[in-house]
């Protein structure tokens, strides 16, 4: 076991420089740290300047996803000791706009999640005195998986397609619609599937399926985006071939 | 630390990396997703050359004929090897992948994807027998 490791972290200051470069610093190597460790060790003792998001430390909040070795990952969840005997190169989430050295603006993202309506919408609420909407553990069982998701954008970082498209509403967005969709209390997916068969929903994914492999809560957005086409496609042959009533 | 920092007032200049036209090779998966994609063209050609056969069998026993002959030269011989790679990379990977977007239910549990897939590799290797049935009675 070496007792230090190098850690070399994209840095940007906008007031000083145009374009990011990288830093090198050597931290000491403990078992147990994680890259989010490390950094924080930066940080604290050798360059305070640095500038990178984290909240949680436990991989619930999702704050501190970054590029490990060209992987994006949750940094409070990849070990130092996997890549040894280093260098590891930390850098901010590709196809995001770096705001600081590791930090990036999230906005886009926050405005496509708001934009997919994210939550349960009903046709008509019941009245409070009828209680509550109750679920079976097999309905819950079809959409928990989706309902993972802490969105820490690393699905958008993994997916060329929002790269090259940046209107595309993205991975994790679209998963958590499905997420709603697939949700027994919800009668929400038809106002859902007119925002996301448009251009830039469902259709612009070509299944590269890398956002699945990188997600650190298995939510698998690839399979969510798939299902949603094909029940989108189903809906479209109904509404060709059957009469209104029976959709 | 160096010189003193001078700050920017008002909005932070962000800054934005352009997508290399190389990032299909920045990784394996990148570049098999690519070469997926890029099996479709194979797949025209067959259904391409399927259509040239109709129309040489419609033209009669001669044309036919000249159609064998032309499918036997080197070129086509290559051709064909290297689109019949690309047709069966699509075929596969493309099996592998309906898992993902067929959640079958039985009885309110999510059938496993090795079931799904292994459904699709059994209908391919019943209709691959119906066809070479036909074709070697022939």
């Amino acid at each position: 076991m070496p007792s230090t490791v190098a850690l070399t972290v994209t840095r940007y200051r906008p007031e000083r420089e145009s374009e990011p470069t990288f830093q090198t610093y050597e931290i000491p190597f403990r078992k147990d740290w994680v890259v989010l460790d490390a950094l924080n060790h930066v940080k604290d003792r050798l360059d305070g300047s640095l500038s990178f998001r984290w909240s949680c430390r436990m991989g619930v909040c999702g704050s501190c996803g970054m590029k490990v070795n060209g992987t994006p990952k949750l940094t409070c969840a990849t070990f130092l000791s996997d890549y040894l005997p280093g260098p590891i190169r930390v850098e901010p989430l590709d196809y995001f706009p770096v705001v600081r050295d590791l930090v990036v603006d999230i906005t886009d993202f926050v405005r496509k999640l708001k934009q997919v309506k994210p939550w349960i919408l009903r046709k008509e609420e019941k009245p409070l005195g009828e209680g509550e909407y109750l679920q079976t553990p097999d309905q819950l069982d079809t959409y928990k998986q989706f309902s993972m998701c802490i969105n820490c954008m690393l699905c958008y970082s993994a997916c060329p397609i929002y790269g090259l498209e940046p209107g595309f509403i993205g991975p994790a967005a679209i998963a958590l619609a499905q997420r709603y969709n697939m949700d027994s209390r919800d009668q929400g997916a038809a106002e859902r599937l007119n925002i996301l068969s448009e251009h830039d929903g469902i259709w612009q994914c070509t299944f590269v399926g890398e956002c699945t492999k990188v997600c650190p809560k298995h939510v698998d957005p690839a399979g969510a985006i798939q299902q949603y086409k094909l029940s989108g496609a189903t809906h479209w042959i109904k509404s060709l071939l059957l009469p209104r009533g029976t959709r | 630390m160096s010189a003193e920092p001078h700050y920017t007032l008002y909005h932070p200049r962000w800054y934005r990396r352009r997508v290399s036209v190389w990032w299909w090779l920045q990784n394996r998966s990148y570049t098999r997703f690519v070469l997926r994609e890029l099996t479709s063209v194979f797949v025209a050609f067959f259904a391409g050359l399927y259509l040239w056969q109709l129309h040489a069998i419609a033209q009669g026993p001669e044309a036919y004929g000249q159609f064998l002959v032309r499918l036997k030269t080197p070129f086509f011989l290559t051709v064909d090897a290297v689109a019949f790679f690309f047709v069966l990379f699509h075929a596969i990977t493309w099996f592998n992948l309906t898992p993902k977007a067929m959640v079958v239910r039985l009885r309110g549990k999510r059938v496993p994807d090795w079931v799904v897939v292994g459904s699709n590799y059994a209908a391919w290797l019943v209709v691959s027998g119906a066809v070479a049935l036909v074709l070697l009675r022939g």
